[in-house]
């Protein structure tokens, strides 16, 4: 049943994720930037929605953190790792300066492309050859 | 309110998203971890139906507010190569990206997502002033 379910959740979870992109404004680069543009033009809005989706998802941990299992699963696969090391920064403030660029992180571009333009396309194209080129070249190295 | 109220409405859905899909599948829902997997073809029926939810996601928010969300985009198609290729590394190299570490990293209180979310956040503030001269 699991191999059914677990797929289908996937695909729920993944609209509704989308949806939230749709209504939050992430989907917008301008606003995006104008989010980081805190010594600029700074447009705030976006704080709430990092603050609604946390705030859910910490409610959710204290349930996660009584359940033994998954329902569609055996085990819960949570990070443990707890180094802070050197490409935890330099990969974030990687991704930070991308980010900042094009106004788009994974989630939001992939959720774009269903609109019909042409800049998430491309972003997506090169985003999935870094992902790619990380994993199978610069892993272990740095 | 205007801006802030659908912000906050689209925050507690994607939160939601999130912890649904820890709770019913065991895994987190970190988006660059799930495009990652799925580019090296792990897993590729659960990665792939997240990631086609999310391509799905605003053809639903069409159909149910008869309305596209708001887009401009400002960057370049080059500059969106860098940037892509900036967010992929990026993202894989430093285990995560806004929804990996900035929702459930955070909500779990993870040192780790927390040295993240504050540098990507630096990163990305610094990159957005330079681009448009704000000092």
């Amino acid at each position: 049943m699991n191999r059914l379910a677990q797929p289908l959740a996937a695909l729920v979870c993944g609209t509704l994720f989308g949806f939230g992109l749709a209504l939050s404004g992430m989907l917008n680069p301008a606003r995006v930037q104008g989010f980081l543009d805190l010594f600029g033009a700074w447009d705030p809005s976006l704080i709430f929605v990092l603050g609604g989706a946390v705030i859910v998802a910490m409610a959710g941990m204290l349930l996660v953190k009584r359940m033994k299992q998954p329902v569609f699963g055996d085990v819960f696969h949570i990070p443990t790792n707890r180094r802070i090391d050197m490409p935890l920064v330099l990969g974030s403030a990687i991704f930070g300066i991308g980010w900042g660029l094009g106004g788009f992180c994974p989630g939001p571009a992939l959720s774009a492309l269903s609109m019909g333009y042409l800049t998430p396309v491309v972003f997506v194209i090169a985003m999935v050859a870094g992902m790619v080129f990380h994993d199978r070249v610069l892993a272990g190295r740095i | 309110m205007t801006t802030y109220l659908p912000s906050f409405a689209g925050g507690l859905m994607i939160g939601l998203s999130a912890i649904l899909y820890l709770i019913l599948t065991g895994r987190i829902a970190g988006i660059s971890g799930i495009v990652g997997r799925l580019a090296e073809g792990a897993l590729p029926w659960l990665n792939g139906a997240f990631v086609l939810g999310l391509v799905l996601g605003p053809l639903v928010y069409l159909a149910v507010t008869g309305a596209w969300p708001e887009v401009t985009i400002t960057a370049s198609l080059p500059l969106a190569v860098l940037a892509g290729l900036l967010v992929g590394i990026g993202s894989r190299m430093g285990s995560g990206c806004t929804s990996g570490h900035g929702v459930l990293g955070l909500a779990r209180l993870s040192p780790r997502s927390m040295v993240a979310v504050v540098t990507f956040l630096a990163a990305g503030i610094v990159t957005v002033t330079i681009l448009r001269g704000s000092l």
